[in-house]
């Protein structure tokens, strides 16, 4: 049974990994670049609903909506100021300036919320009522007398990252701006000649990206809810690892990615050895891109040198 | 081409990564809300009273803290407590009196330094060292070089005082923390089968820890479930205390500070699992995490030099005065702070120092005073407090459990 609580643990982890990792993979696949500041958008996102929750007592529904909204907005204000200067920069500098972004946002952060940790509101809750009146609130569902754990939030996880994977997929090949996506992905210069906006398309490409990291933001604290500045550095990094484990640039690869990144790295810890659960993480990504270097959904692109 | 280019992703992925682990989540050098006062002139704080001023010549006592970042918690209660006895003392107009600087250090090594020699230009005689470990045993070597005497009021590490002889503690080392944690609970019964989760990357979790597992084995306390983790994979504790249910442990030893602690006791509540909790002095804060649902804390121990709820004259007096001034109940770190203060007076006043002495002639008289005198302070018992020569303090515990969300002593 221990070993159903911790498959069900490591995909609801993996789910939130997944779903960050989406927005890696999608700017990775049509900008090129690497957002790194991608986790801390899911930490403001966090903030957002935070705030909208405790301070103005706003509906958890309303505080999640309000999140993507200021997340969608900040997305494309940073892509504005900070990345589109840069397009036709060496990869590398828009690297650096990504984590500069990246930083910008924790030490913003820092000034305006501070650095003591707050403890996100319980938003995936069932209340019941008991024939006497009492209330209880319950968090989780106990199957097989208790031994068996499953809480609301790892379910609305579960659910949240199917629906966005299966809702991004059918975007990006059913609509005319999923395909203008898939177009600047293949080749910009090309896209552009045949009347696509590539600045139009990648800031959209930012939007749908920073949206969804609002939505990990909300899931990530409602799973695990302290929630600080640095919140999002880490899941970040993992999240990122994830994608260039599925295969960056691919959708599903992204999602498979994430799935087998929190697995591996629940059953690492539970079975293996907590201490080098990280390494063990990393090491199986390592002898995947050795065998497969481009992830293990990416496509193998032959580049003429 | 492309997987020279994932290489090269990767390479930087781990950099990031490690970064991440080291740089520790403080590495925002960031404010806090602005609403308080960096303490950077002497006496300075804006909610002092007028006896604030000393009156003519007045010792110049410096420390550092996290006055903003990740444990504000710890840096802020040590100011505000030390502060308040500086008021004090300066309010008796008698022959010891002080001027207070404290510097924010973030709980960064690096900053805790600069801090360190912003004090020394400004030209302290006394330190009162840092307040967290880390930073600490980076000040406490300019302390050592520079012979600069330093009373720590809260860094625990071993390695603070090792190695320099006028680097003393007023709180509990960090294996002193585990051997009496374990002996408080072998010898009040609180639990037969023990879990002890863990930080691996941090000295003061591994300290305790270490110790802990020692004294457990000869105190005949069973531990079953053994775990760990570190900064980088702080969030997810299900493996953890799966491990600890299914084992059976009735009680969770929590090495650790509030902030991982608040995380372990959300998500042990959403598995049903309620043991009892026992923390340490990182416990301490657990109370003030925003939006914390402090029925959740309901029960859990924990080992603290300080009762606030104390009733003896002086704990009362000290209460009231921080619950005036800062609207909560002063912690242990307020506390060790306060004595601290109070300690060097006592120790000045025996070695008839005067405020014209430059820091290495108090530094020396400091050394000899310290490891001779006994001192009476709001933490400890009535027993007193005394200090070996390696630095550490003799001192006893006292047993707290959370109530009502507020702390409450145990015996």
């Amino acid at each position: 049974m221990n070993f159903l609580n911790f498959l069900i643990s490591g995909i609801s982890l993996g789910s939130i990994y997944a779903i960050i990792a989406l927005g890696y993979t999608m700017v990775y696949g049509i900008a090129k670049m690497l957002n790194f500041a991608h986790g801390d958008v899911i930490m403001v996102g966090a903030y957002i609903c935070f705030f909208a929750a405790s301070s103005f007592g706003l509906p958890p529904a309303l505080g999640i909506l309000a999140a993507i909204a200021v997340c969608t907005v900040l997305g494309m204000v940073v892509e504005r100021l900070a990345y589109k200067p840069l397009r036709q920069a060496p990869s590398l500098a828009v690297l650096i300036t990504a984590i500069g972004v990246s930083y910008f946002l924790q030490n913003s952060a820092l000034l305006l919320w501070s650095s003591t940790p707050k403890m996100f509101p319980a938003f995936f809750v069932l209340k019941e009522t008991a024939a006497d009146g009492k209330e209880t609130v319950r968090n989780s569902l106990q199957l097989f007398d208790g031994r068996l754990t499953i809480s609301f939030v790892t379910i609305v996880t579960i659910v949240t990252c199917l629906v966005i994977m299966a809702g991004l997929t059918m975007f990006i090949s059913h609509t005319k701006m999923g395909k203008a996506m898939r177009a600047c992905s293949e080749d910009k210069g090309a896209a552009q000649l045949m009347g696509i906006n590539v600045d139009g398309t990648i800031s959209m490409t930012f939007a749908i990206g920073s949206g969804l990291a609002a939505v990990a933001g909300v899931l990530l604290c409602s799973a695990y809810p302290t929630l600080v500045p640095t919140t999002g550095s880490m899941p970040g990094i993992k999240a990122f690892t994830a994608a260039v484990f599925g295969g960056i640039g691919s959708i599903p690869g992204a999602f498979l990615g994430g799935l087998l990144l929190g697995v591996i790295e629940t059953f690492a810890k539970a079975y293996i050895s907590m201490q080098l659960s990280d390494a063990i993480v990393f090491a199986v990504l390592i002898i995947v891109l050795l065998v497969k270097p481009a992830g293990l959904l990416g496509r193998q692109i032959r580049e003429k040198v | 081409m492309k997987k020279k280019f994932l290489s090269i992703l990767l390479a930087l992925t781990l950099v990031l990564s490690l970064a991440a682990c080291g740089g520790d989540s403080g590495s925002g050098n960031g404010g806090d809300s602005g609403s308080q006062t960096s303490g950077d002139t002497a006496g300075g704080d804006s909610t002092g009273d007028s006896g604030t001023a000393p009156s003519g010549a007045a010792f110049k006592l410096g420390g550092t803290g996290p006055l903003t970042g990740p444990v504000a918690v710890y840096g802020l209660a040590a100011r505000n407590g030390a502060q308040i006895a500086v008021d004090e003392i300066n309010a008796e107009k008698g022959a010891v009196q002080f001027e207070l600087n404290y510097q924010d250090d973030t709980h960064d090594a690096e900053k805790a330094v600069n801090a360190y020699n912003n004090l020394k230009d400004w030209g302290m005689q006394l330190s009162l060292g840092s307040v967290t470990s880390k930073p600490c045993e980076a000040t406490a070597v300019m302390n050592f070089e520079d012979r600069v005497f330093a009373l720590t009021p809260s860094a625990s590490s071993l390695a603070t005082t090792e190695g320099k002889d006028n680097v003393f503690q007023m709180c509990f080392t960090d294996p002193g923390q585990g051997a009496k944690s374990a002996e408080y609970i072998a010898t009040q019964n609180l639990g037969a089968k023990i879990a002890v989760i863990w930080k691996n990357d941090d000295v003061y979790s591994t300290g305790i820890y270490n110790t802990f597992k020692e004294e457990a084995a000869k105190q005949g306390l069973e531990i079953v479930s053994d775990t760990t983790f570190n900064d980088s994979n702080a969030t997810d504790f299900s493996v953890q205390l799966t491990d600890a249910q299914s084992k059976g442990a009735d009680l969770v030893f929590l090495p650790m500070y509030y902030d991982v602690a608040a995380l372990i006791f959300v998500q042990a509540n959403t598995m049903g699992y309620a043991p009892k909790w026992f923390g340490v002095d990182g416990m301490d804060g657990i109370l003030s995490v925003d939006g914390f649902d402090t029925s959740l804390a309901e029960g859990v121990m924990l080992l603290t030099p300080f009762s606030a709820d104390a009733d003896d004259e002086r704990t009362k007096n000290f209460v009231t005065e921080y619950q005036s001034r800062h609207g909560e109940i002063p912690n242990q770190f307020a506390a060790d702070a306060y004595d601290c203060v109070y300690a060097y007076k006592q120790a000045l006043e025996a070695a008839g120092a005067t405020p014209d002495m430059d820091a290495a002639t108090l530094c020396d008289l400091m050394m000899e005073q310290f490891t001779s005198m006994t001192f009476e302070g709001l933490t400890g018992d009535g027993a007193g407090i005394t200090w070996e020569s390696t630095g550490a303090v003799s001192k006893s515990p006292k047993g707290m459990v959370i109530q009502n969300g507020a702390y409450v002593g145990m015996d």
